[in-house]
């Protein structure tokens, strides 16, 4: 049997970006956050609800850097070198973030305010240059032969600007919605008050771009409004629908693990659309998936691996989640 | 400065990231074997000194960790951005290889290491032991695949060109290149001195303050044993890989030999010379008749390839390799040094008292680190004009950016490296000032209460000012 060796690692591959969505979006959404929370301890518990965990989650930017690499190298080359300047400046948004994060608790009093803006700093530039390479991508990457032929600044534009603002506030809602699950008391009501108005701006960054990708692209409109895919489709913005719907229902009801739940349903939802929306191109808007696979020696040989080590992967990680579930409360972790 | 190219400043990025990047991975290999080595013999022998020791150095080991991470994640992307050429040409052979070590070691590492950092009251000895030693295997795995995609660059196999492109034959030829064997020892080894220099230094420098305590004093015996054994080993391994290198890359060779042209005789040993390219001949040049062709060919009046054996445009730049892979030679001599120091004065009852032999070891704390970096600069700088050698020049490689994008995410990774690292080294060597405590560290959660244990960088738990206080008091 034959099998289609590119759609199964185009499949791992947003596996792997799902899981940094899943695992690094609400932490950094926790940095996006962190404006609206003044009191000093409440910040501590902030950052102790992901402090065992980040390091790991960001192993999976990684792999997904890896694997692209090992099924597209194509794509890898092109696509990162398009968009050389947002991803630098994402890269160093995550390091600084990464390390402001560890300095902050050991820092002299005095400079623990300086970690506090390098952590927001840090946070806010990666989620937004996560965003406007994500826009600048759909807009597609300007080829001649296989090399990237635009211009240094090509990724500026307005839509890459709105999805760089759509990725932060989607991040924000995991994150608040995240602090709702692991917080008590007064942090968890302000998570609450904060999440409502972040709904109704995830709200208007999807329909921003489920509006504005068709407009720009026939390609995307046909994808989604032809018959039949019209009818195959439609449960993807209706999945959208009910559980935004669910998410407010639950924000009011008092449960706490409900709405991250519906939080990260939407997240993944929508970054499933922008798939359909793209595929089968992997440089848009012109190289599909097979034009730019590794030879099938590669891919085979990669994916013995992956197919045969993720689950033990899974196994762990979901291991230490479980070691460090429940609430955080004040004085716990650090000191 | 009319004369930088985009290429220029693109391998001057590049150099930048991956030497602040190697230093952390090379100590975490250490000092992850270290703490596996303490662990078992506390439970061995069931002395205070080695658990005392092991929570020790297990903050030290946190905060490198950590660094490795962030600067890592910085190369998984660069070969994309900065080197299209050379991913699109051969991501089909590297990217497999990245995509193993990914799964394979930085997963195993993150899996056991929250069990490692605060899992000694939760989990029983046996399986803690084992969470050190998955952490130190993950360690060992990243080094080979990354050793091994790399000597793949420097002495490819196992693969044919098709459409422009690399396409993998024989993967087991392809890991198992001809330099391969040679450079993951010496990189393993290699990380094993450049962390038993940095804790003797550690050691020497409690000593030299008047803390001689059991910790101390093992710091700095263990340190010294590691030194004797493996710095001689580490010339005799230096030795096959400049042999493998003259098999298979005669021109790196030539240049780090600062040699030129064949005479008739012997070719000498240079210990000193300005390797001039311009000229073509290597100025003020004071050498050893007959010890070169004596080394690498085992004969007095063996050949040895020259320079001018090959185009201009093919030779790499003996300038700079010629004097880093003297350093490299020469800190690796001081190694062995120090080391047979350390057993003379062993002999003599004096390890611990000897302030001269005491102040060498502290000066010599980051000689392994240099020693590292002095010998990939060799290497790779060696490797050029090739970015894979003899398939790929690296000026075909490099993505099409113009200078001033270059130049503007150079000036960033250099301001934020130097303030981000800097402080997180600084922090290091704080850390190594402190005095080793009694006792198990780690603070304990209510009954029933799901506490939240630190993560590894947290480790390190008082702040700057209060530890600074205390770090004399509590020895005694």
């Amino acid at each position: 049997m034959d099998f289609d060796l590119p759609m199964i690692w185009l499949a791992v591959i947003l596996f792997a970006i799902a899981m940094y969505v899943i695992m690094d979006g609400f932490d950094l959404g926790i940095g996006i956050l962190f404006p609206f929370v003044k009191d000093k301890h409440d910040r501590d518990v902030m950052m102790n609800t992901v402090a065992p965990v980040w390091d790991g989650n960001e192993t999976w930017l990684v792999l997904g850097g890896a694997g692209l690499m090992a099924a597209f190298p194509l794509a890898y080359a092109v696509v990162l070198s398009a968009l050389y300047q947002p991803i630098i400046l994402m890269l160093l948004g995550l390091i600084f973030r990464g390390v402001a994060f560890e300095f902050r608790f050991k820092a002299p009093e005095r400079e623990q305010a300086f970690w506090d803006k390098a952590f927001i700093g840090g946070s806010v530039t990666a989620a937004f240059f996560q965003g406007v390479t994500l826009g600048a991508y759909i807009n597609g990457i300007v080829l001649s032969g296989n090399a990237f032929s635009g211009g240094a600044f090509d990724w500026i534009s307005p839509f890459s600007l709105f999805t760089g603002l759509g990725v932060m506030v989607a991040y924000a809602m995991l994150g608040s919605t995240w602090l709702i699950m692991k917080t008590e008391d007064k942090l968890q009501q302000r998570m609450l008050q904060v999440t409502r108005p972040l709904v109704g701006l995830v709200v208007i960054a999807l329909a921003g771009v489920s509006i504005w990708t068709p407009l720009a692209h026939p390609s995307i409109a046909e994808r989604w409004f032809s018959l039949p895919n019209f009818y195959f489709l439609s449960f993807v913005p209706v999945l959208v629908a009910i559980s935004l719907y669910s998410l407010m229902r639950e924000l009011k009801s008092g449960y706490d693990r409900q709405p991250f739940i519906a939080a990260l349903i939407i997240v993944l939802l929508g970054l499933f659309g922008l798939a359909i929306s793209i595929w089968p191109q992997i440089i848009p808007p012109h190289v599909t998936i097979w034009e730019a696979a590794a030879p099938p020696a590669s891919l085979k040989f990669a994916l013995v691996g992956t197919l045969a080590i993720i689950p033990v992967i899974l196994v762990y990680t979901i291991w230490s989640y479980r070691v460090f579930k429940g609430k955080v409360r004040h004085g716990d972790g650090y000191h | 400065m009319p004369d930088i190219s985009a290429l220029d400043l693109a391998r001057i990025q590049f150099a930048f990231t991956v030497s602040f990047h190697i230093i952390f991975p090379a100590i975490t290999i250490g000092l992850a074997s270290y703490l596996f080595v303490l662990e078992a013999m506390w439970l061995k022998t069931g002395r205070e000194v080695y658990k005392n020791l092991y929570h020790y150095w297990l903050k030290i080991f946190g905060v490198n960790f950590g660094m490795g991470v962030v600067s890592g994640l910085v190369m998984a992307y660069q070969f994309g951005t900065n080197w299209s050429g050379f991913s699109a040409f051969a991501g089909s052979v590297t990217g497999p290889l990245l995509t193993y070590e990914v799964l394979t070691a930085f997963f195993l590492e993150a899996g056991f290491l929250g069990v490692m950092m605060f899992g000694w009251s939760r989990v029983g000895p046996g399986l803690h032991l084992l969470s050190t030693a998955m952490v130190a295997l993950g360690t060992l795995i990243s080094a080979t695949w990354i050793l091994a995609s790399n000597s793949w660059m420097q002495t490819p196999q196992g693969f044919e060109i098709a459409n422009g492109i690399v396409v993998p034959v024989d993967w087991w030829a392809i890991i198992f290149n001809p330099s391969f064997p040679y450079r993951l020892v010496h990189m393993g080894i290699a990380a094993f001195l450049a962390t038993a220099l940095m804790v003797g230094a550690a050691g020497a420098w409690h000593l030299l303050k008047g803390q001689t305590t059991e910790a101390t004093r093992t710091m700095l015996s263990m340190a010294m044993w590691m030194l004797v054994g493996v710095a001689p080993l580490q010339a005799v391994v230096g030795d096959f890989h400049g042999l493998n290198t003259l098999k298979h890359q005669p021109a790196k060779l030539a240049a780090i030999e600062g040699h030129w042209e064949h005479h008739e005789g012997g070719v000498p040993l240079l210990l000193f010379g300005l390797p001039d390219m311009e000229a073509e001949t290597t100025h003020f040049s004071v050498g050893i008749p007959h010890l070169g062709s004596l080394i690498l060919t085992h004969s007095w009046d063996g050949r040895v390839p020259a320079l001018k054996d090959f185009p201009p445009e093919d030779r790499p730049n003996a300038s700079i390799i010629f004097w880093s892979f003297r350093v490299m030679v020469g800190l690796g001599i001081m190694m062995i040094a120090l080391g047979l120091w350390s057993v003379w004065l062993r002999y003599r009852g004096s390890l611990y008292t000897h302030r001269g032999f005491l102040r060498m070891a502290l000066w010599m704390g980051p000689a392994g680190v240099i020693a590292i970096l002095a010998g990939w600069f060799t290497t790779e700088i060696g490797r050029q004009p090739w970015v894979v050698y003899g398939i790929m020049r690296t000026a075909d490689a490099v993505s099409n950016h113009d200078i001033s994008s270059l130049a503007g995410s150079l000036a960033l990774f250099v301001a934020v490296y130097f303030f981000v690292f800097g402080i997180g080294i600084s922090y290091l060597m704080h850390l190594m000032r402190l005095p080793v405590r009694h006792g198990s560290p780690e603070p304990e959660g209510g009954p029933g209460q799901p506490r939240q244990p630190m993560r590894p960088l947290s480790a390190p738990d008082a702040s700057f000012s209060l530890e600074s206080q205390s770090h004399n008091a509590k020895e005694s």
